[in-house]
C-alpha cells in the first residue's frame, strides 16, 4: 500500500532533490492523503468524540407549522432521573445578545423576522425548536422530550407561495406581510427592451417551472460539542460545519462573547452541500448552555431531524418568456421567480435566487432586452438556504428547458438551436448583458465533445425508428449546457449586491527548519480532498513531493483568518492564494540564498528545490539548507526577518466561469412511466485541473445529486404544513441501482483570471444534471402530446403526464 | 444487562441497556467510532458491520441479539501493520470515496457481497449496495472500486 504517514516520516533528508519544480506533480491523478484515515475508522467526525462529563442535548421540536405556544410544563421532563435541567425559549429569551443571523440583506428593506434558536410565543414550522434538555446521556434527554406537555394554539399553515403573497394568513404578524423583499437585477437603458422583444419578435416561449424543495441529505447529520476551557473563559466549539471561520465571528455577535476567546473546529465532516454553510440554532445553544453552566454540552442530530430542522434548498416558481428572432437568435428575456424562504431567513437565504439571477442568459449572447426579478415570500416550512449550485441550477434549469420549448415550437434541433446563440470562443472575454465579465469559453468545443460520445445523430435516427405510434418504450436526447458564476467572490461585487462579507481567501506557507513545508488555508473542506489538492500545488511550487507538505485546515486556532468552501470557491480562491504564498517564500527564500551565495537574486535561478547561480551550476544552495538559515538567523541579510513564513490574502478580480455540455439519452416505458437513464454524457470545463482524479469524482457526485433532482427527490408537505419525506424511506436519494454510469468528456480551457488557470467545479455537475436529464424526459413524450413534466419525473408523474395528453388528444379529435 | 460479543477478535462485556442496539454498543460502550450512524430508519447503511461474516445494518440489532457472536467492523479490517485489506485498497486508488461518511459501510458492504459473488457484472454491484447511500460521489467510483477489488 502507499503509506503517506510513511512517507512523510521517513523521508527525512532534503527534499526535492529529484523532482524539479514545475515538476509535474499538477495535472496528475494523485491519490487522496485523506483516505487512510477515512478508509479505517480513524478519522474522527464530531459525534466520535470523546469528551468526558458532556452533557447531552436533545430538542423538542413543533409539530405544528404554525401555532401560538400556549403553555409548556418541562417539570416531569426535569424530575426525569438523568436530566441534568430543561430549557424552554422564554428561560433562554435573555442568554442572545442578537437573534439569529442573516448575512445577505439583498434590499434596504427586506423584512427579517426575529429568529431565536428557541421560539419563545410563537412556532412558524414543523421542526421549529420549542426546548433544550440536557441529560447524562442521549438516550435519557430524548426520553424527556416526551414528558414535555406543550399546549398548541394551531393556526392555519401557509405552504403555497403565491398564497402566502397574498397576506391572507400573516406569517410573522410584526411584519405585516410575507413578503420579504422583491430584488430586480438592474441594467441601465434598457427600459422598454424587453416587452418590445416580446411583442416584436417571431418567437414567444412562456413557461413556469418549479423548482421542488429539496433537501440536502449530507450522510453526515450535524453534530455540536461546545467544550469550555477549564480557565480563562475560553470556548471550543466543535461543529460539522462547512464554515468555522464565518461561525466564530456569528456566534460571537449572536452570544456577546469576546470573538478572542472562541475557537471552531470542524473535525472531519461527512458531506454538507451547503446545508453546512449556515449558523444553527444547536450550536448557538450548546455554546450558551456550556458557558452558563461550564460543562460541555453536546448535541448530535437524528435524520428525521436533520430533513425538519437543516436548510433546504431550490423551491423557486420560475416564470420565464423567451423571445427570439426567426432564425431561433435570441431577442429577449424576461423572468420573474417566487423564492420561498421558508419560515425564518438563515445565512444566506435571500441571496440565494440573486446568485442565479446572473445566468438566466445561459451561455448564449442575450441582448439587454433583459429583465428580471424576484419577489421572496416567507412559508411555515422549514428555511431555505444555499444548496449545492444555489440559485444557478434553477436559472440553469430554466433558460435550458426554455431553450428546448423554443427548439420545438420553432420545429428545429435542440442543439442547433444552442449553436445558433452560443458566445463565439473569440468573444471571451465576453461583457455580459449583466455587466459581469465571462473570462473564458469554447461552449462549441464542449458540445461537440459531447455529441461525439453519445453519437448525436445516430441516437436521433434511433429516437425516429424507435418513437413510432403505438411504441411503448420511447427514447429521449437531453442536451443541456450551462455557464456557471463560482468562485464567490470578488468582495467588491459581494459589496453591490449587499453582501455582509468578503470574498478572499488566506493561506499561509511556511517552510519548516527540516525544510517541510505547512500550508496552512482558510478553506474548510468536508470531502473535496483540499489536503490532497493544496500539497499538490505548494509542491509543484517548492520542486519537493505532496508527501513533504502538510496542509493544516479548519481550526480558527491554526487557520485563523479564512472565509471556507461553498460556492465553488475553494480551489480558484483558496488554491490560488496557496500557490500565491509558496511565491512569496520563494521570493524570500531567494534573498537569502543571494546573500550567502554572494550572488545577485536575479542571477538566481529556483528550480527542483534548489538555487543555482545562472551559468555556474556547482554554484547551488537547497531549499532545505535556506531553511535552516533562515531558522537559525546567523546570517540573514539585513533588515530580512527569520524564517520562511509568509501569509497571502488573495481578492480574486473576477468570478470563475466553468461551463459546459450535457447529454444524455433515456427510454420511459409509457405503460408504468418508469424512467431509465440508458447513456449519461458530461463534458464539464473547469480550466486547468489540479488532479484530475477529484475532479472527476466531483463532477461525477454533482451529476447524480442533479439528476435526483430530476427523477427521484422531493421535499413534500401536506396541506398541514407536516414534511411527509422526513426520513431516507421517504426522501428518495438514490442508490447506486437507482442511476447509471458517466462518461466524462475532456475540455480543458484555462482561466485567465488566476495564476492557476483553474476554476471550480463543486457544483457544475449539478447544474447541468437537471435540465438535461428532464430536458429528455419531454423530448422523449412530446410526440404524444406532452408539454412539459414538472420535477421529479416520478413514474407517477409521468404515467400522469402522458394520460392527461392523451385525454387532451381525444377531445382535440372528438 | 451484561452483553458479551467478540469484536475485530477481541471479547468485549458491557452492562447495556436492553433497548440499545448494536451500532450504539459497538460506538458507545466498545468505543469504535468507525462505524457511523447515518439515519434512524435502517435506510442509509452507513452502519453495516459484519455478524458472523455477514454484512448487517447494526441499527436493526440489538446488542442483546449480539451475544456470544462475531462482529467485525472497520477498524478490524486492516491488518495489525496498517496494510489496508484489499477492498480498502482499491477505494483508496480509484478514489471510491469523497467525505468517508458512507465509506466504512460501503467497504463492509462490498467485502460481504464479494464473499457471496467473487465476480460480479457492474450491475450485480449496483444491485449489491443498495441498501447502502452515497450522497458524495455518484456511486461510479464506488462501483469501480468494487470491480477492481474483485478482480485483484
Amino acid at each position: 500500500m502507499t503509506d503517506l504517514h510513511e512517507l512523510t516520516t521517513d523521508n527525512m533528508e532534503i527534499s526535492g532533490e529529484s523532482i524539479a519544480a514545475g515538476n509535474g506533480v499538477l495535472g496528475q491523478r494523485m491519490l487522496r492523503k485523506e483516505d487512510p484515515a477515512l478508509l479505517t475508522g480513524e478519522a474522527i467526525y464530531t459525534n466520535d468524540m470523546k469528551v468526558p462529563g458532556a452533557l447531552y442535548m436533545a430538542v423538542l421540536r413543533s409539530p405544528h407549522a404554525h401555532a401560538r405556544i400556549v403553555s409548556i410544563d418541562t417539570s416531569a421532563a426535569a424530575a426525569l432521573d438523568g436530566v441534568h435541567s430543561v430549557y424552554s425559549g422564554a428561560d433562554l429569551a435573555d442568554s442572545w445578545a442578537a437573534p439569529m443571523p442573516c448575512a445577505w440583506p439583498v434590499t434596504d428593506d427586506m423584512k427579517n423576522p426575529a429568529h431565536y434558536p428557541l421560539a419563545v410565543s410563537k412556532v412558524h414550522y414543523v421542526g421549529d425548536g420549542v426546548c433544550a434538555v440536557l441529560a447524562v446521556n442521549d438516550s435519557i434527554a430524548h426520553d424527556a422530550l416526551d414528558l414535555i406537555d406543550v399546549e398548541y394554539d394551531v393556526l392555519p399553515a401557509v405552504i403555497d407561495l403565491e398564497k402566502s403573497l397574498s397576506d391572507d394568513i400573516v406569517i410573522h404578524e410584526e411584519l405585516g406581510t410575507n413578503k420579504s423583499y422583491t430584488w430586480p437585477l438592474v441594467i441601465e437603458d434598457n427600459e422598454g427592451d424587453c416587452q418590445k422583444a416580446m411583442d416584436e419578435s417571431a418567437y414567444v416561449v412562456k413557461e413556469r417551472y418549479i423548482q421542488q424543495r429539496l433537501i440536502p441529505m449530507a450522510m453526515e447529520p450535524r453534530a455540536v460539542v461546545a467544550l469550555p476551557q477549564p480557565f480563562g473563559g475560553d470556548m471550543t466549539l466543535y461543529s460539522s460545519t462547512q464554515v468555522p471561520h464565518i461561525l466564530k465571528v456569528m456566534t460571537a455577535l449572536t452570544l456577546g462573547i469576546p470573538e478572542h476567546q472562541l475557537r471552531v473546529v470542524c473535525p472531519a465532516v461527512g458531506g454538507g452541500f451547503g446545508s453546512k454553510l449556515n449558523v444553527y440554532a444547536e450550536e448557538l445553544l450548546c455554546v450558551q448552555l456550556a458557558k452558563t453552566l461550564k460543562v460541555p454540552v453536546r448535541w448530535n442530530e437524528e435524520r428525521s431531524e436533520n430533513a425538519q430542522a437543516t436548510i433546504h434548498g431550490r423551491a423557486q416558481i420560475q416564470d420565464i418568456e423567451l423571445a427570439a428572432d426567426e432564425n431561433g437568435k435570441i431577442t429577449g428575456l424576461r423572468v420573474r421567480l417566487i423564492g420561498d424562504m421558508g419560515a425564518y431567513l438563515q445565512l444566506v437565504t435571500p441571496g440565494v435566487p440573486l446568485l442565479g439571477a446572473f445566468l438566466y442568459g445561459g451561455v448564449y449572447e442575450i441582448p439587454k432586452a433583459f429583465d428580471f426579478s424576484c419577489t421572496s415570500v416567507f412559508t411555515t416550512m422549514t428555511p431555505t438556504d444555499a444548496y449545492r449550485g444555489a440559485g444557478r441550477p434553477e436559472a440553469t434549469y430554466a433558460i435550458e428547458h426554455a431553450m428546448d420549448a423554443l427548439a420545438r415550437k420553432m420545429d428545429i434541433d435542440p442543439l442547433v438551436l444552442r449553436r445558433r446563440n452560443f458566445i463565439p470562443k473569440e468573444a471571451f472575454p465576453y461583457e455580459a448583458y449583466t455587466g459581469l465579465v465571462y473570462d473564458s469559453g469554447d461552449h462549441d468545443k464542449a458540445a461537440t465533445v459531447a455529441e461525439n460520445i453519445l453519437d448525436y445523430d445516430a441516437m436521433r435516427a434511433k429516437q425516429a425508428a424507435q418513437n413510432v405510434a403505438g411504441s411503448t418504450k420511447r427514447l429521449g436526447i437531453g442536451v443541456s449546457t450551462y455557464f456557471e458564476m463560482c468562485g464567490l467572490a470578488p468582495s467588491r461585487v459581494l459589496a453591490s449586491l449587499n453582501y455582509s462579507a468578503g470574498g478572499w481567501e488566506s493561506a499561509t506557507v511556511r517552510v519548516l527548519p527540516t525544510s517541510k513545508i505547512q500550508v496552512v488555508t482558510g478553506t474548510s473542506p468536508h470531502g473535496q480532498g483540499h489536503e490532497t489538492a493544496w500539497s499538490m500545488i505548494a509542491a509543484d511550487k517548492f520542486g519537493v513531493d505532496p508527501s513533504d507538505v502538510d496542509v493544516l485546515h479548519s481550526d480558527t486556532a491554526i487557520a485563523p483568518l479564512g472565509l471556507d468552501t461553498y460556492g465553488s470557491r475553494s480551489l480558484p480562491v483558496g488554491g490560488v492564494a496557496v500557490g500565491l504564498a509558496c511565491d512569496k517564500v520563494i521570493d524570500k527564500a531567494r534573498k537569502i540564498a543571494a546573500h550567502q551565495m554572494e550572488a545577485n537574486e536575479d542571477d538566481l535561478e529556483f528550480a527542483g528545490g534548489m538555487f543555482t547561480v545562472k551559468g555556474s551550476p556547482d554554484k547551488t544552495m537547497p531549499l532545505a539548507a535556506i531553511a535552516f538559515e533562515a531558522f537559525t538567523a546567523h546570517n540573514l541579510p539585513d533588515g530580512l526577518e527569520p524564517n520562511l513564513e509568509m501569509q497571502v490574502t488573495y481578492d480574486p478580480p473576477n468570478f470563475s466561469w466553468p461551463f459546459g455540455t450535457h447529454m444524455c439519452a433515456i427510454e420511459i416505458d409509457t405503460e408504468t412511466g418508469a424512467v431509465e437513464v440508458l447513456q449519461y454524457v458530461a463534458v464539464d470545463d473547469c480550466g486547468n485541473k489540479v488532479n484530475p482524479l477529484i475532479v472527476d469524482g466531483q463532477v461525477h457526485g454533482g451529476v447524480i445529486q442533479g439528476l435526483a433532482q430530476a427523477l427521484f427527490e422531493e421535499a413534500r408537505y401536506d396541506d398541514d404544513g407536516n414534511l411527509l419525506s422526513s426520513t431516507l424511506a421517504e426522501y428518495l436519494v438514490p442508490a447506486a441501482s437507482d442511476v447509471p454510469p458517466i462518461t466524462l468528456g475532456e475540455s480543458v480551457t484555462p482561466s485567465p483570471t488566476n495564476s492557476l488557470g483553474v476554476k471550480g467545479v463543486g457544483e457544475a455537475g449539478t447544474i447541468g444534471a437537471a435540465p438535461c436529464i428532464m430536458n429528455a424526459v419531454v423530448d422523449a413524450l412530446s410526440g404524444l402530446g406532452v408539454q412539459d413534466i414538472q420535477m421529479p419525473a416520478s413514474p407517477l408523474n409521468v404515467w400522469n403526464a402522458i394520460q392527461q395528453a392523451q385525454a387532451t388528444n381525444q377531445e382535440n379529435n372528438a | 444487562m451484561e452483553v458479551s460479543v467478540t469484536i475485530n477478535g477481541t471479547v468485549q462485556t458491557h452492562d447495556v441497556e436492553p433497548r440499545t442496539l448494536l451500532v450504539q454498543y459497538i460506538r458507545d460502550h466498545a468505543g469504535l467510532t468507525g462505524t457511523n450512524i447515518g439515519c434512524d430508519t435502517s435506510s442509509c447503511g452507513a452502519c453495516s458491520i459484519h455478524l458472523n461474516g455477514e454484512a448487517v445494518k447494526s441499527c436493526t440489532v440489538l446488542a442483546v441479539q449480539a451475544d456470544g457472536q462475531e462482529v467485525r467492523t472497520i477498524e478490524g479490517m486492516a491488518d495489525a501493520d496498517g496494510t489496508l485489506h484489499p477492498m480498502q485498497q482499491a477505494f483508496m486508488e480509484n478514489h471510491g470515496l469523497q467525505c468517508g461518511y458512507c465509506t466504512p459501510g460501503m467497504v463492509m458492504a462490498a467485502t460481504s457481497l464479494l464473499a457471496e459473488n467473487a465476480n460480479p457484472s457492474e450491475h450485480d454491484v449496483r444491485i449489491g449496495l443498495e441498501g447502502n447511500l452515497c450522497r458524495c460521489t455518484g456511486y461510479q467510483n464506488i462501483v469501480k472500486s468494487v470491480l477492481a477489488a474483485a478482480s485483484a
